[in-house]
């Protein structure tokens, strides 16, 4: 039962997972899984993303946060201070000014953690590229797991790209060897 | 009869005209709305009457901004533009600038001119005598240079970095990994010549 367990964290199905576990507690009273997976599946499943809105973006940001794609259902909830933020979701232009105060707020947050690169602007400048004042890609100031594109990236864009962060923290091995 | 608009603007030109008659080198109209560029040392006294007049007393700063012509002497051209809310009437007041030049602030008669005046510094680099706290307002702390002025490089002097050995984020020399393109080949400010253009559909 502890493998079939381990294999289904890996996959969305919560309502399979939770009656097998259910199910080995009761007949049991114990579960076998592997921790890092176990971790993973926590950690993915409550990604707590710190608003943080630069520009027009973070309007779709607020879009996806709000009741019609509803990230609360994945939970993701806002959290106002970045101490308990999992993940930076970057939501706009970066400005040379802003970007020690996005360096000091990313080094706040504490590990394990994440950043989602919004839109054209946080991924390369977009349409201010070429401009004095702006930074050409937040990839220069701070490390990006994932890249959203568009301008503005539509709500759902940017829940995909959350979903892909998912994938990708599922598929990290947590616990060095 | 009523007066049309038209007339009714004429009308209070001329009293404008009365209050600050002396100062003004050249009157202007665009659209229906009346400008005066006035002399340059004696920008704050007609603000002052323009404000305190109760003919048509102009009590509101709607902006101040400025114009860079390179090839113009003096160079820059300030513009404020005001709003009289008793008359419901407009003007603007030009002066003309040369680079290092004062310009008397007027704060004391527009509270609003502060931060306006602020961002006319740095972005053009016209200074404001007088003002109670002349700091950049929009640019960059320790940004150089007045990006507005025509001969500001479009990508500054400047990019940011972090730098993972200090654990900070650093300034570097601009360094484009791409050239600029421009593809707006039917831009009036910017078309190439004629003969460059390569038409798709011309054979």
């Amino acid at each position: 039962m502890g493998v079939d367990i381990n294999e289904k964290l890996l996959s969305n199905d919560q309502d399979s997972i939770l009656s097998a576990a259910a199910s080995d507690i009761r007949n049991k009273g114990f579960i076998i899984a592997s921790a890092d997976k176990l971790f993973n599946w926590a950690r993915s499943g409550s990604l707590w993303p710190m608003s943080f809105g630069l520009a027009c973006c973070a309007v779709e940001m607020m879009h996806a946060a709000a009741s019609r794609y509803d990230m609360d259902r994945y939970g993701m909830l806002f959290r106002p201070s970045p101490r308990q933020a999992d993940v930076m979701i970057v939501a706009g232009t970066l400005t040379n000014k802003m970007a020690p105060a996005l360096r000091r707020v990313y080094d706040q947050m504490a590990e394990p953690r994440w950043v989602v690169s919004m839109g054209s602007c946080a991924n390369g400048g977009g349409y201010y590229h070429y401009s004095y004042s702006v930074v050409r890609g937040c990839d220069r100031v701070v490390p990006v797991d994932v890249y959203v594109p568009g301008c503005p990236p539509t709500a759902e864009a940017l829940i995909y790209g959350l979903l892909q962060l998912q994938k990708k923290i599922r598929r990290t091995a947590t616990i060095a060897r | 009869m009523k007066n049309s608009l038209k007339d009714e603007i004429d009308e209070y030109f001329v009293i404008i005209k009365n209050i600050v008659g002396n100062d003004i080198i050249d009157t202007n109209e665009f659209y229906g709305e009346k400008q005066v560029v006035v002399k340059t040392n004696k920008i704050y006294e007609v603000l002052a009457k323009l404000h305190s007049n109760s003919l048509v007393p102009f009590d509101q700063l709607i902006d101040i901004t400025a114009i860079d012509y390179p090839d113009n002497i003096p160079r820059f051209e300030v513009v404020y533009i005001l709003l009289s809310t008793v008359s419901k009437k407009r003007l603007t007041v030009k002066i003309r600038v040369n680079e290092g030049d004062l310009v008397k602030s007027s704060t004391g008669i527009f509270k609003s001119a502060n931060w306006s005046e602020r961002e006319i510094w740095d972005m053009f680099g016209i200074f404001f005598s007088g003002h109670p706290d002349l700091r950049r307002l929009l640019t960059d702390y320790g940004f150089e240079g007045h990006p507005l002025r025509k001969d500001f490089p479009l990508t500054g002097r400047v990019q940011v970095k972090y730098d993972t050995e200090q654990n900070r984020v650093v300034y570097e020399p601009v360094n484009l990994i791409q050239e600029y393109r421009d593809f707006d080949f039917l831009s009036p400010w910017e078309r190439p010549e004629k003969d460059s253009i390569d038409d798709g559909d011309k054979n």
